[in-house]
């Protein structure tokens, strides 16, 4: 494809509750396939799906997580948290699989606006 | 201007699926183009044939094939999502076809805006 | 950017969410996210505030449906489909907050 765009993933759901999570990722690793810019969010509970230590078995369900280890083979390297979303989840950056970066509520405002697709999941 | 639109639910359970269709006639009612529906997530059993709603019920597949034929909107269900919940060639009502997550993205590319309806 | 939102605030997170996050553009409330546009909700001062930075649409349909076009939020300019269709192309952008 010609044109390159600005492409942002919105992830503001928890995994395993819904597959929202898992199919969204499909999306972004096609999306990336077809080099565009790519950008992923987590925010709200969307953070937990970046949580270290998924044990899936006891559910008889794959554990997706390590594949957000492999983004970065893919080229997809932008990964951005909401602060807020994470600390009112008692979360930090240690706990997190893949490194991020942290953006305030006005910066992550100021993202999106910069966006040609957002899709949110 | 040419528009893409997104639909992640299925039909009835939800009212993503009417609000993308109305939002599709309105669109084509102004004289844009609307290029192409994807469907994704449980979005793909909008596509069944088998759906048989009671009688003084909207359609909601049937509507969207009409739409198709008669606007040339391109229909497209994902091919991951679509295995996954039974939703196969053999099932598949006119106006839609199964194809790639590629699709999409080429929507999101070409398209001059992408609107998402979902849960 | 048009922030699209279709879930009642007094059960889910997501109009709190994008209104923590949008610094400008509109706001269009449909589907069961009407509820927000109407007055006495437990959410109104909290999109009222908001519509320093934004402005605020609810689509008519989706009111009307709900039995809710009796009592629409002052400052909330009401949309049909068409006006939703017209929001898309006069703002950049657009995100459905889902």
């Amino acid at each position: 494809m010609s044109d390159m765009k600005k492409f942002m993933f919105v992830n503001r759901k928890a995994p395993y509750g819904t597959i929202y999570a898992l199919e969204s990722l499909e999306v972004v690793l096609i999306t990336a396939a077809f080099d565009q810019d790519v950008s992923l969010v987590f925010m709200d509970d969307g953070v937990y799906q970046l949580k270290k230590g998924q044990q899936t078995k006891g559910i008889e369900t794959k554990n997706f997580s390590p594949a957000y280890r492999a983004l970065e083979g893919y080229d997809v390297e932008k990964l951005y948290v909401e602060k807020e979303s994470m600390e009112a989840r008692g979360l930090s950056e240690e706990d997190l699989l893949v490194d991020v970066v942290v953006l305030s509520r006005a910066e992550m405002g100021e993202l999106m606006d910069q966006q040609d697709v957002v899709l949110s999941f | 201007m040419k528009f893409g639109i997104v639909v992640n639910e299925g039909p009835y359970q939800h009212q993503a699926s009417d609000s993308a269709y109305l939002f599709a006639k309105a669109a084509i009612e102004k004289g844009h183009e609307v290029w192409r529906v994807f469907f994704y997530h449980d979005g793909v059993n909008n596509a069944s044939k088998l759906t048989e709603p009671p009688q003084d019920d909207r359609n909601i597949v049937s509507r969207w094939t009409k739409l198709a034929e008669e606007h040339k909107v391109d229909l497209v269900v994902c091919v991951a999502a679509a295995l996954r919940r039974g939703i196969k060639e053999e099932n598949l009502a006119s106006g839609f076809r199964i194809s790639g997550l590629g699709q999409l993205v080429e929507a999101g590319v070409k398209c001059d805006r992408l609107v998402t309806f979902g849960d | 950017m048009l922030h699209i939102i279709n879930k009642s605030p007094l059960t889910n997170g997501s109009l709190d969410s994008c209104l923590r996050v949008a610094q400008s553009g509109d706001i269009l409330l449909i589907e069961d996210a009407v509820v927000a546009a109407t007055s006495g909700n437990a959410c109104a001062a909290k999109l009222q505030e908001a519509m320093g930075r934004c402005k605020v649409y609810v689509l008519q349909p989706d009111l009307d449906a709900r039995g809710l076009g009796d009592r629409l939020l002052e400052g909330v300019s009401p949309v049909d489909y068409g006006g939703f269709v017209d929001l898309t192309l006069s703002n950049k952008n657009c995100q459905s907050w889902l």
